[in-house]
C-alpha cells in the first residue's frame, strides 16, 4: 500500500500535519512553563489597568490615567493616520514623478530616473532617520522659525499650523457638514428619471466647505510667546519625517508601476486620441490613465500595504504609533510580551485584510468586462 | 510631419524620437537638442524653468558635498568651513565598516569579503558552464570557509564573539546567511502552495500569507521577545541567530511567492513530458520544472535580495549592532557631536552602490531572458 506515489503522499501530508501540530504542542508547552516560572498569568485583563504614562501627540483626548486600552485606540489612530497621510502623498508624488519619466524633455526624464533609482536604492528606515535628525532636527529654534506662507511656522518642533476654533454655539454645522462629505459618493450613484446625478454631487462638498466655514468662530494664528509658541496647531517633527520618508521611499516604487502601466497601454490608443484631435493633457488624463489605472490597481495594492506596514518604522524616531507605544512602552510596564505582540500582530493583519478587500473590490470594479 | 514635432512623452505619445535624416554631426546634435529640449514652446519653457531650479539647488549642494567640505585631521577642529565634514567618516570607518571587530583581526573580515566576491563571480557571470555546481559551492563550502574565518578559535586563529560583530560587515553577512536559508525555503512552500495535497497546500499558503502580512519590525520584535519564552528552560540562543531564524522565516515567504512566479510560467507540457519518461514527482521538480522556473526568476530572486539588504538596517532597532547602530553610535560620541547628515548620507551612499549595482545586474539580466521575445539585443 505504501508502495503507491499517490497514497505515500496523502499519508505524508498527514505526517507533515502532525508535526507541525506537534511543534504548537511544544511551544505552547514551553510557553506555560516560562511563565509559571516568572509567576506570570496569560491574559488580557491588563488593558482596564491605568497607563501612567504620556503619548505626546494623540487625535482622541489622552491623559495619564487613561487605561492601555485606550492607549492601544490612540497608538492605533496614530498609525491610520500616518499611513492614509502617506498613501494621498506617495500616490500623487508617484503619479508625478511615473509621467515626468515618461516626458520629452530630457531633463525632466532624466532627473525622475535619478530620483526614482536614488530612492529605491537605499534603506527606507535611514532615509526616515536622516529626515528626523539630519533635516527637521537641525531646523532653527521657536525664535527663529522660518515663516511658511499662509502663517505657517517651522521650527525644531515641528510644524506649527492656523487652527480653526469652532464657535460651540454652531456645532451642529460641522456635523451637517460631515454629514454632507459622507453622503457625496451616494449622491452621486443615484438616479433621477433614469439619469445618474453624477458630477452635479461635487456641490456637496463645496456645500460642506461653506457649512464648516460658517461654524469657524475665529482663526488661531502661531505666534511666539516668551520661549514657546502660542496658538495653531502643531504637526510634531516625528510625524513630519515618517510621512516623508515613507511617502518618498514609495512613490518611487509607484511611479516605476504608473510608468509601466502607461508604456502597457498599446499604441494604437495614443494614435486614436490623437486622431480625434485631443491635447496632449486630454490625451493622458481622458484616454491614457483612465486605461493604465486597470493594470495599476493590483500592483498599487501590495505598496499600499507596504506603505501601513512600513509605518511601524515610526518606532525607530520615537513617533507615537502602534509598535512604539505598544511593543515599546506597554511592554516594559506591563511585561506582558505574548499578549502585546500578539495584539500588535493581529490589528496589522486585520489591517491588511481591510486594504486588501477594499482594493479587490476597487479592482473589480474598474476591471474591463470581456463580453 | 508637424504635428508630430509638437512636444508630446514619448509613451504619452508615440515615439517620435527616432533620429530624422539630418546628416552630419553638428546638425545632428542640434536636431537632439532641439527635440529634447526644445520641441515646443511649452517644452522649452519646462526646459528653462528646471535648469533655473537646478542652478539653485546644485551650486549649494556641490559646495556642501566637495568645495566646502573638509576630509584632513583627525579631530572636530579640523572641520571649521561650512561643508560636510569627511574627517568624521574617514576617522571611524574601521567602526562603520567591523563593528567592534578587533583592529588586527580585521583581515579576516576583508579575505572573508573576497572568498564571497569570488565565489559569487562564477554563479553571476553570464557564461558560466556549470552554474548550480557554483550555486552549491556557494551555499556550502563558502559559508564552512566564512565561519572558520570570522569566528575563528582554531588554527591560531583567535576567537571572537559574535557580539564584537557589526557595521556594514554585519549587514552582508545577515542579508547571505537569510538568502541562504530562505531560498531552499522559499521553493518548498511555492511548491507546497501548488500542490494538489490539501493540507500541504493550506499549510504553505497560511504560513506564507501571515509573515507578508506583518511588518518585518514585527518579526525583529517577535525574535527578541517571544522566541526566548517558546524555548524549554536553560536553553539560550544567541541574539543574533535567533533574529537570523526569524528573517529567515520571513524571506521566504517572499521568496516562495517570486519562485511561485516562475513556476508558473513553466508550460503544463514540461512536467507532463517529465511525468511520461517515468520520473518520479520529486524528479521531476527538481531536474525539469526547477531549472527552467528558477532562470526564469533570477532578476526576481535578485531584486528580493536588494530588497532584503536595505532591510537589513532595521536589526539596529533591536539592539543588534549593523551599520546604521555603528552610526547612530559614533554620532553620540561627544567628541563628534552634530555631524547626523555625513553619517546618515554616507551609509545611504553605500547602500545606493551595492544594492544599485544588484538591480543593475538584475534589469540586465532580465533583458537577456526576454531578448527570444521582444527580437532586442
Amino acid at each position: 500500500m505504501i508502495r503507491r506515489p499517490s497514497r505515500r503522499a496523502y499519508l505524508g501530508q498527514w505526517l507533515l500535519l502532525l508535526a507541525v501540530a506537534a511543534g504548537g504542542w511544544i511551544i505552547v508547552g514551553n510557553v506555560g512553563e516560562n511563565l509559571a516560572r516568572k509567576n506570570l498569568h496569560f491574559g488580557f485583563g491588563f488593558l482596564e489597568q491605568e497607563s501612567h504614562f504620556d503619548i505626546p501627540f494623540h487625535l482622541i483626548s489622552w491623559t495619564v490615567f487613561n487605561t492601555y486600552a485606550r492607549a492601544l485606540l490612540v497608538s492605533l489612530l496614530n498609525t491610520v493616520l500616518v499611513s492614509v497621510l502617506a498613501i494621498v502623498t506617495a500616490t500623487l508624488l508617484g503619479l508625478l514623478v511615473g509621467i515626468m519619466r515618461l516626458s520629452v524633455n530630457w531633463l525632466v526624464r532624466n532627473i525622475a530616473l535619478a530620483y526614482i533609482e536614488f530612492v529605491r536604492n537605499t534603506p527606507q528606515l535611514v532615509q526616515i532617520i536622516f529626515w528626523y535628525v539630519g533635516v527637521l532636527q537641525a531646523l532653527p529654534s521657536p525664535r527663529q522659525s522660518i515663516a511658511l506662507p499662509g502663517g505657517i511656522l517651522l521650527n525644531i518642533r515641528g510644524l506649527y499650523i492656523p487652527d480653526a476654533v469652532m464657535d460651540p454655539d454652531l456645532d451642529w454645522l460641522s456635523w451637517l457638514a460631515l454629514a454632507c462629505l459622507a453622503a457625496t459618493p451616494f449622491v452621486w450613484r443615484l438616479r433621477i428619471g433614469g439619469e445618474r446625478i453624477g458630477r452635479k454631487a461635487l456641490l456637496l462638498p463645496v456645500l460642506a466647505l461653506a457649512f464648516f466655514a460658517a461654524g469657524v468662530d475665529h482663526l488661531t494664528y502661531p505666534e511666539l510667546k516668551g520661549f514657546n509658541l502660542a496658538g495653531g496647531t502643531q504637526v510634531p517633527p516625528e510625524l513630519v519625517a515618517l510621512w516623508m520618508g515613507i511617502s518618498i521611499y514609495a512613490s518611487a516604487f509607484i511611479a516605476e508601476i504608473v510608468r509601466g502601466s502607461i508604456e502597457a497601454i498599446p499604441r494604437g490608443q495614443h494614435e486614436a486620441a490623437l486622431a480625434i484631435g485631443l491635447h496632449s493633457w486630454q490625451r493622458l488624463g481622458l484616454v491614457i490613465l483612465p486605461q493604465a489605472l486597470r493594470i495599476m490597481v493590483p500592483q498599487m495594492t501590495s505598496q499600499y500595504l507596504n506603505i501601513i506596514k512600513s509605518s511601524s518604522l515610526g518606532a525607530a524616531i520615537a513617533y507615537p504609533e502602534l509598535f512604539a507605544i505598544f511593543t515599546g512602552t506597554v511592554l516594559n510596564q506591563a511585561g506582558k510580551e505574548i499578549e502585546t505582540i500578539s495584539i500588535v500582530v493581529a490589528i496589522f493583519l486585520t489591517l491588511n485584510l481591510l486594504t486588501s478587500l477594499t482594493m479587490n473590490w476597487y479592482n473589480r470594479r474598474v476591471a474591463l468586462v470581456e463580453r | 510631419m508637424t504635428v508630430q514635432r509638437e512636444g508630446y512623452a514619448p509613451g504619452i505619445g508615440y515615439d517620435d524620437r527616432a533620429p530624422d535624416r539630418v546628416e552630419g554631426l553638428v546638425p545632428r546634435a542640434l536636431d537632439w537638442l532641439r527635440r529634447n529640449f526644445f520641441g515646443s514652446l511649452g517644452n522649452s519653457a519646462l526646459t528653462l524653468a528646471v535648469l533655473g531650479l537646478l542652478f539653485l539647488v546644485l551650486p549649494p549642494l556641490l559646495r556642501w558635498v566637495v568645495t566646502d567640505a573638509t576630509i584632513s585631521g583627525a579631530t572636530k577642529a579640523a572641520c571649521e568651513g561650512e561643508g560636510a565634514c569627511w574627517t568624521f567618516i574617514r576617522m571611524r570607518l574601521p567602526l562603520f565598516f567591523y563593528g567592534h571587530y578587533p583592529p588586527e583581526e580585521t583581515w579576516r573580515v576583508v579575505l572573508t569579503g573576497l572568498l564571497l566576491a569570488a565565489f559569487s563571480v562564477p554563479v553571476l557571470r553570464d557564461s558560466t558552464r556549470r552554474r548550480g555546481f557554483w550555486v552549491l559551492m556557494l551555499l556550502t563550502v563558502f559559508p564552512a570557509l566564512a565561519t572558520l574565518l570570522l569566528v575563528g578559535g582554531v588554527l591560531g586563529l583567535p576567537y571572537v564573539d559574535t557580539t564584537k560583530w557589526g557595521g556594514l560587515m554585519l549587514d552582508v553577512l545577515v542579508a547571505f546567511v537569510v538568502v541562504a536559508g530562505s531560498l531552499p525555503l522559499g521553493i518548498l512552500l511555492a511548491l507546497g502552495r501548488r500542490s494538489e495535497l490539501m493540507i500541504v497546500k493550506t499549510i504553505s499558503i497560511c504560513f506564507i500569507e501571515f509573515w507578508r502580512a506583518v511588518p518585518l519590525l514585527a518579526v525583529l520584535i517577535i525574535s527578541a521577545l517571544m522566541i526566548p519564552l517558546f524555548l524549554p528552560d536553560g536553553v539560550h540562543i544567541d541574539r543574533l541567530i535567533r533574529a537570523l531564524v526569524a528573517l529567515v522565516l520571513f524571506n521566504g515567504a517572499y521568496m516562495a511567492e517570486t519562485v511561485r512566479g516562475g513556476l508558473q510560467g513553466v508550460p503544463m507540457g514540461q512536467e507532463e513530458a517529465a511525468y511520461s519518461v517515468g520520473l518520479r514527482w520529486w524528479q521531476v521538480q527538481a531536474f525539469v520544472v526547477l531549472p527552467q522556473a528558477l532562470r526564469h526568476v533570477m532578476p526576481g530572486i535578485v531584486n528580493n535580495v536588494v530588497d532584503l539588504f536595505k532591510d537589513t538596517t532595521l536589526v539596529t532597532i533591536i539592539g543588534l549592532f549593523d551599520v546604521l547602530g555603528a552610526i547612530n553610535q559614533a554620532l553620540k560620541d561627544p567628541a563628534w557631536l552634530g555631524f547626523a547628515r555625513e553619517g546618515y548620507v554616507f551609509t545611504m551612499v553605500m547602500f545606493f552602490v551595492c544594492c544599485f549595482a544588484m538591480s543593475s545586474y538584475a534589469r540586465r539580466m532580465e533583458r537577456r531572458l526576454n531578448r527570444h521575445k521582444t527580437g532586442r539585443k
